[in-house]
C-alpha cells in the first residue's frame, strides 16, 4: 500500500517561488491564489490533494526551509 | 504521523533573507545539514563572503568571520592554522572567489589549507545587481555587457574554477554539482559531506562549486532559472568530480 504523508508549510517563511511544485510528481501541492498571501505579500504553498506520499522533494527542493514533511509510519 | 523531513535549527526561524528562489537558501541548509551531522555546529567557524550570502550572518546561528572581499581564503588559512580542530567553512560567491579573491584562493588551494571552500557560481554578481561575473557565460547579458558576453569583445571567456584547481597539489577534492533539480540537490549535499569529512581527515584544501540560481538578475522566473541551469550552464560548466583524493579524474568533456 501507497503510504500517506503531508505537509505543513511555514506560511510566513515560503515566497511563493514555486521550485517544490516542479518536483511534485504527484501534482499534490500548489500556490494559494493571488489575493491569498502571507504579510509580506507573497502567495504560498498549499496541499490541494490528499495524494501526498511524504517523499520530502519539496523540501528539499525549497530555499527557504518552510517545508516539513509527515508520513504514515507502518504498524507491525 | 511521524515527522520525516523538518527544518534544521542552525538557520534561525526566520524568513530566510535572500530573493524567492534564489540557490543560497537551498546551500546554506546543505551547508548547515552537513554540519550538523558530523556534530560539529559547536565548532564551526563560518567564514562568509561578500555578497549577497554576507547575509548568512543574519540567518546563521554558528561562529561567522567576515573578511574582506575576497580575502576568505586567506584569512581561513589564519584561522585554520590557530585553531586546527575546528572546522572552517568558507562560503563565497563568484565574485568573491573568481574575481577578486583569485589569488587568495589559488594560493591557499596550493599551500594545501586544510579547510573546505563552498563555491556558488550563479554566472552573475548578485548583490551589485546584475553585473559581468568571470563565469558569466558567452552570450548571456547582464548589465555591463547588454548585449551579451563576447569574449571577441575583450570581455573574456567564463572561469571554470574547478579545472583551474584541480592541477594544484594541495587539492584534495574538487568538485562541480548544481542545486537545480531535487536529485542534482541530493548529489551537492554528498559532495558538501565528503568535503567535510576530508577536513577532518585532515587531508587537505576541498572546494565544492555549486552551479545555482539567481532569478531576479537573470530576469527569468525560478523556475525558468533551473531550467537555464539544466541547458546552457551545465554544457560549459560539465558536472561531476574533478580530483578526488588528490587524484586527478580523467574526464571526456573537455
Amino acid at each position: 500500500m501507497v503510504k500517506k504523508g503531508k505537509i505543513e508549510v511555514r506560511i510566513e517563511h515560503c515566497k511563493g517561488c514555486g521550485l517544490c511544485l516542479t518536483t511534485c510528481k504527484l501534482n499534490a501541492i500548489a500556490l494559494s491564489t493571488a489575493d491569498v498571501t502571507n504579510s509580506s505579500g507573497y502567495p504560498y504553498v498549499i496541499m490541494i490533494n490528499e495524494n501526498c506520499t511524504g517523499c520530502t522533494m519539496c523540501a528539499i527542493m525549497c530555499p527557504d526551509q518552510a517545508i516539513d514533511v509527515y508520513r504514515e509510519q507502518e504498524h507491525s | 504521523m511521524k515527522k520525516v523531513y523538518e527544518r534544521n535549527n542552525i538557520a534561525f526561524d526566520m524568513p530566510s533573507p535572500y530573493c524567492p528562489g534564489c540557490g543560497h537558501g537551498v546551500i546554506h541548509r546543505l551547508v548547515i545539514d552537513a554540519i550538523k551531522e558530523a556534530g560539529q555546529e559547536d565548532n564551526t567557524i563560518f567564514m562568509a563572503p561578500v555578497g549577497c550570502s554576507i547575509l548568512a550572518y543574519t540567518y546563521l546561528d554558528l561562529d561567522i568571520c567576515q573578511p574582506a572581499h575576497g580575502r576568505t581564503p586567506a584569512a581561513a588559512t589564519g584561522i585554520k592554522r590557530a585553531l586546527p580542530d575546528s572546522l572552517v567553512v568558507l562560503y563565497q560567491g563568484d565574485g568573491d572567489l573568481a574575481a577578486i579573491g583569485t589569488a587568495e584562493i589559488i594560493h591557499a588551494a596550493n599551500r594545501g589549507e586544510n579547510i573546505t571552500a563552498i563555491f556558488v557560481n550563479n554566472a552573475i554578481y548578485g548583490m551589485t545587481g546584475g553585473q559581468m561575473a568571470p563565469t558569466t557565460l558567452k552570450g548571456q547579458k547582464a548589465t555591463t555587457c547588454p548585449f551579451g558576453r563576447s569574449p571577441e569583445d575583450g570581455q573574456g571567456y567564463p572561469i571554470r574554477v574547478c579545472e583551474l584547481l584541480q592541477s594544484l597539489g594541495g587539492v584534495t577534492y574538487a568538485a562541480r554539482t548544481s542545486v537545480h533539480t531535487a536529485p542534482n540537490v541530493l548529489k551537492t549535499k554528498k559532495a558538501i559531506q565528503t568535503g567535510i569529512e576530508n577536513q577532518m581527515e585532515k587531508k587537505g584544501f576541498s572546494i565544492i562549486e555549486i552551479l545555482s540560481a539567481c532569478p531576479v538578475n537573470w530576469g527569468l522566473s525560478p523556475q525558468k532559472s533551473n531550467e537555464f541551469i539544466a541547458n546552457e550552464m551545465i554544457g560549459y560548466f560539465p558536472l561531476g568530480d574533478f580530483k578526488k583524493d588528490g587524484k586527478i579524474i580523467q574526464r571526456s568533456d573537455h
